[in-house]
């Protein structure tokens, strides 16, 4: 039906009363955003929601299919299977790199670990309007919840990566802790630029489609296939360019997990002060995107 | 026509009338003073639309809002929707509020913004604690079964694990969703579009809310779920704050809410006891047929 009724002027009430009437019980302006140590607060009382998603994220993941939660070990096993025949077998590409297939896969998986953290965390606001828009919470649960699962990723990952280890001969050694304060440096990494990327996809759906090619670039800049030890002993690089290959943030937590696990990576291959670096990168990242994010809370999931 | 345009008066004297039920409140306040737990301030509510650029040209469109940014909204083909139009209004703590009006008179926009979801274009909106909108649905994942969907819920709306675990029976028997079997254990795709809402509103009803917000979940679910859900509302009102309710279940709105905002087109039409503004609304909208079942059901 058509209603072309002229609705009556709305009912006006002096707007100096409410206001006092709000200021007087108490009331705050809805929808502001928190102060620093507040958010901070508010995103630590939601760790328990923050991986309770994660998992639930990740276990919905192969819900529907026959083998359920085998395809987590199995999907890693079969990326390794694939780099093995393209890269070991068919190109021969091993360069002088002993272990090359340990070498190769390690890099693989923490290279995707980097990878897939910016990439769902470019869509961590902007494919999440819903919740965003129905319920209220820190919204820097979202792309560090969205880490967490492909950190969770990443750990059925490693496990199909020691099998792999040992089956090359690999042997099980002290050094294999390091992975632990590597994996937290490159986590945290992860997560702060996951976050501002969150921030500018959230303004800029568009970024989505940009990301895959920057982050194709940035892989092959990185490292995974090839040696950049091996590529910056050879004297022609300009410094410069030896200098940003070995600062390359992707590079050098890939590096440190190769070093970690693989008995042939010895320490002389690291690039110089490479544990300084990983966590100069990972406050730098952290922080800075944390804070970064924080600023725009109270614009995400609007307009 | 002529039958709209002949109620116009009738509309029209209903507005003094409000405005002396207005002053009785505040009057009221004044005495006994209540205390309020949202206080809107003529808010006014505006969307941009992104992409409204018609036939040729939307490329270019596009290209010009990248380009121009703040200038001009509307060579960039965006459009303004103005939803919410000088809306004020005061509510007090253990009322439940209906929200009337017809379809895409900004009743849910109102709500979100209340809930702090969505940014007013000017105005003010005060409220007590954290309103919260009853939306769990969007946290919970189809492929999780039903009880994980419990545990997830709840955390999403702000509760403990402890809080979860504590309530976690409750909220399955008040769902009632493991009355015809051990459903709870499934995946939530396999239940029915009912079995789901039931779910999702035991969830989101499961915790004490300041200001609860409800947009239409009464609709769905059988009587008997209905019933009881008009229960628990009645609950949360005693307990904690004020509820908002929007329907266009004029009964639920009868048999929940004492007091009811009618909205129509962005704009405050009525605020008053939910009798009065649903008599107004139902000659408005014109379902004089209709009205003696919802005195049958009531």
């Amino acid at each position: 039906m058509s209603q072309v009724l002229d609705t009556p002027p709305p009912i006006q009430a002096p707007a100096d009363d409410l206001k006092a009437l709000a200021a007087r019980h108490g009331l705050s302006v809805s929808g502001a955003r928190p102060s620093l140590p507040e958010y901070i607060r508010q995103l630590w009382a939601r760790r328990h929601f923050i991986t309770a998603f994660a998992t639930a994220k990740l276990t919905a993941q192969y819900s529907e299919a026959k083998l359920g939660q085998v395809w987590q070990v199995m999907t890693p096993l079969l990326n390794a299977a694939v780099y093995y025949f393209i890269f070991g077998v068919l190109l021969g590409t091993k360069r002088g790199v002993p272990d090359y297939v340990p070498f190769l896969v390690t890099g693989v998986f923490v290279w995707t670990f980097t990878q897939s953290s910016i990439q769902v965390g470019t869509r961590a606001i902007s494919g999440n309007l819903g919740l965003v828009r129905a319920l209220h919470f820190p919204r820097a649960a979202l792309p560090i919840s969205f880490c967490i699962q492909q950190l969770q990723q990443l750990l059925f990952s490693m496990a199909a990566l020691v099998v792999i280890l040992l089956c090359f001969g690999v042997p099980v050694s002290a050094s294999w802790l390091l992975v632990i304060p590597a994996l937290i440096l490159q986590f945290t990494f992860n997560a702060g630029v996951a976050m501002i990327m969150a921030r500018w996809g959230a303004k800029t759906p568009d970024i989505a489609q940009l990301m895959p090619f920057i982050l194709r670039t940035w892989m092959y800049v990185s490292g995974v296939m090839w040696s950049i030890e091996k590529l910056t002993k050879n004297d022609h690089l300009p410094h410069i360019v030896t200098v940003l290959l070995q600062t390359n943030p992707a590079a050098v937590y890939i590096d440190l997990m190769r070093f970690a696990l693989i008995d042939s990576f010895h320490a002389k291959q690291l690039p110089p002060h490479v544990w300084p670096i990983a966590v100069g990168w990972a406050l730098l990242a952290g922080v800075g995107g944390f804070i970064y994010f924080w600023k725009a809370e109270e614009t995400y999931g609007r307009g | 026509m002529a039958e709209q345009s002949e109620r116009i008066p009738q509309t029209t004297p209903q507005q003094p009338q409000q405005t002396t039920h207005r002053t009785q409140q505040t009057g009221q306040s004044m005495q006994s003073e209540r205390i309020p737990t949202v206080v809107a301030d003529s808010v006014d509510i505006v969307y941009r639309v992104n992409g409204t650029g018609t036939g040729r040209g939307s490329a270019t469109a596009a290209l010009n809002r990248i380009m121009r940014r703040k200038q001009a909204d509307k060579a960039a083909g965006v459009r303004r929707v103005h939803a919410v139009k000088k809306v004020s209004f005061v509510a007090y703590k253990g009322e439940a509020i209906g929200l009337i009006g017809t379809n895409g008179s900004g009743k849910s926009t109102l709500l979100k913004a209340v809930a702090g979801l969505l940014p007013v274009e000017s105005g003010h909106i005060y409220t007590h604690g954290q309103p919260s909108l009853l939306g769990v649905n969007a946290a919970l994942m189809n492929d999780l079964t039903g009880e994980r969907n419990v545990y997830l819920g709840g955390l999403a709306m702000g509760m403990s694990r402890e809080q979860v675990k504590e309530r976690y029976q409750g909220i399955v028997d008040f769902s009632g969703i493991n009355e015809k079997g051990d459903f709870i254990t499934l995946p939530m795709r396999t239940y029915s579009s009912g079995m789901a809402a039931r779910l999702r509103f035991s969830i989101a009803a499961a915790k004490d809310h300041d200001v609860l917000l409800i947009d239409e979940a009464l609709a769905t679910g059988d009587r008997r779920f209905q019933v009881r859900s008009e229960e628990r509302i009645r609950e949360l009102r005693e307990t904690a704050g004020t509820v908002f309710l929007v329907s266009h279940n004029n009964n639920s709105i009868r048999d929940t809410c004492e007091r009811t905002l009618w909205l129509e087109r962005g704009e405050l039409r009525l605020d008053g006891p939910t009798e009065e503004v649903l008599k107004e609304y139902e000659a408005f909208t014109g379902d004089k047929a209709k009205k003696p079942a919802p005195k049958k059901a009531a």
